[in-house]
């Protein structure tokens, strides 16, 4: 069991990190500030998501275990709200 | 392998430092900064130490970068005339010896300590069991040096008056900041709904865990206004007249608990800020829970700046 | 197993570290401002596998203020781009 558990959070986070990997290559070579917000916000946020998967087994408890769900909703709503912001800022100097 | 992320995560630190140094415009230099900060966070938990980690995420961060933009709109009208200005070889070669020699003097301090290095951990340690309290550094905070402590408000308080003080005359009294629009169908307002309610209860979350887990007032006081500051760049509430009774009371209702809990000290135990050990836990959260409102509402006031327009508008 | 998380919070720091040197860059406010999202979607990371590689809870704390604290960082950024136009006009459409 805790064998298994442990390949989890191996895969997981390995997964996590390859989002990681994979959203920061989009940031460099994406041509315009539009596709790079697309590329952090999405990558990063799956990147996040398989991290806090990986790290479900070793949290401290219940609490533990709903606080790291928790953290990922959170940047999941306030990184999805940003990006829309940033977006209109970024269409209004693309036009200025 | 800690070494590589120790390594990697100073270098970081410095290149972002350096880099808010020499970027040209202000703006930038203020992301720089508040992204320095968030990293900082990182440092710290690296170095053990949690409870400065989370201090230094709420306000090296966010909070920070905040009144740095402010400050930085109003000195929009002078940027023209300082990017025009060039300083001399001599004022260069100067700032470079000084900050060369106060970096010097540090990197002494800290190499030449003797080792082991003066402390007072296993004082606290031994005189922890006295404030019941499970996290050394509340007891330091609140128990040990709560002298300190309350200082600090009431410095935070003359801080205050001193923003307000820099209303002009006829102003004295009114709201603080500029009326903030947004859309109130639009994503900014839906935001600003969703997230208070949520950062309230991680800010009253982080003062409850404080006796035993990292966390503390300070931290939670951050958050609490950091919500508050939300919903009123949203539009979805404006800054409360300086002059209103009800904000004066949350002002100063932090200090006044620990002032009247201190005096309560000196009349039923040992000593001013004396708690007997059967209610200590107790009475540390009955100060911590008004400091909290106290520390909310003074950073949001710090934030929001000078009073701009009239009480009655 | 720990060796395993702090290595990939090594990663991890390494790809928050090309992003910043790519937003900080970046000719446009947008751009900068993408620096905070990048430290609360990164940065998060970074500190639980830190915190759950060198056996602290408290990390998991730490996580849920820097979110926290980095959203709204990033809208207190938008809202000062929004004012700083250079010709004065406001973003009122947010």
């Amino acid at each position: 069991m805790r064998v298994a558990l442990d390949l989890w959070t191996i895969v997981a986070v390995s997964a996590g990190a390859f989002f990681f990997l994979a959203g920061t290559v989009g940031l460099l070579r994406f041509p315009d500030a539009l596709t790079r917000l697309h590329a952090l916000t999405k990558a990063d946020n799956l990147g996040l998501g398989l991290a806090v998967l990986g790290l479900l087994p070793r949290a401290a408890g219940l609490l533990g275990a709903l606080k790291l769900v928790s953290i990922w909703l959170l940047v999941l709503l306030a990184s999805a709200t940003v990006s829309q912001l940033i977006a209109r800022v970024a269409r209004r100097e693309d036009s200025a | 392998m800690g070494l590589g992320f120790e390594v990697g995560l100073i270098v970081l630190v410095l290149g972002v430092g350096a880099w808010t140094i020499a970027a040209r415009e202000t703006f930038a230099a203020v992301i720089g900064f508040a992204t320095y900060g968030l990293l900082l966070a990182l440092v710290w938990v690296r170095l053990s130490a949690p409870d400065v980690a989370l201090t230094e995420a709420a306000i090296g961060g966010g909070l920070t970068g905040t009144l740095l933009l402010g400050a930085a709109a109003r000195l929009r009208a002078t940027e023209p005339a300082d990017a025009a200005e060039r300083s001399g070889a001599a004022l260069h070669m100067v700032a470079g010896v000084l900050a060369a020699t106060v970096t010097g003097g540090l990197a002494a301090a800290v190499l030449f300590l003797p080792d082991p290095a003066p402390t007072l951990a296993p004082a606290v340690a031994a005189n922890a069991p006295a404030t019941t309290l499970g996290n050394p550094v509340t007891s330091v905070l609140m128990a040990f040096r709560a002298m300190d402590t309350l200082l600090e408000k009431v410095v935070l308080l003359l801080a205050t008056v001193g923003v307000w003080s820099l209303a002009p005359d006829r102003l004295w009294g009114g709201r603080p900041g500029p009326r903030h629009q947004a859309n109130p169908d639009g994503v900014f307002a839906f935001l600003a709904r969703l997230l208070p309610p949520v950062g309230i209860v991680v800010g009253i979350y982080i003062l409850w865990v404080s006796a035993d887990d990292p966390g503390g007032a300070f931290q939670s006081g951050t958050i609490l206004a950091a919500m508050w500051m939300l919903a009123m760049m949203a539009g979805l509430a404006d800054a409360p007249p300086v002059s209103r009774r009800s904000l004066r009371f949350a002002l100063i209702a932090g200090p006044l608990i620990f002032l009247l809990v201190g005096l309560g000290g000196l009349w039923l135990g040992d000593a001013f800020l004396s708690y007997p050990v059967a209610y200590a836990k107790a009475l540390i959260l009955a100060i911590e829970f008004p400091m909290i409102l106290t520390i909310a509402v003074t950073l949001g006031l710090l934030l929001a700046g000078p009073p701009e327009r009239e009480p009655g508008r | 197993m720990n060796a395993f998380l702090v290595l990939a919070a090594s990663f991890i720091l390494a790809m928050v570290a090309l992003g910043l040197v790519r937003t900080l860059r970046g000719p446009g406010d947008a751009e900068r401002m993408m620096a905070a999202q990048l430290l609360g979607t990164g940065g998060i990371a970074v500190l639980l596998l830190q915190g759950a590689g060198s056996g602290m809870p408290a990390a998991v704390d730490i996580g849920l203020t820097l979110a926290l604290l980095a959203a709204f960082a990033s809208i207190a950024f938008v809202k000062g781009a929004a004012r700083s136009r250079r010709d004065g006009s406001q973003l009122t459409d947010l």
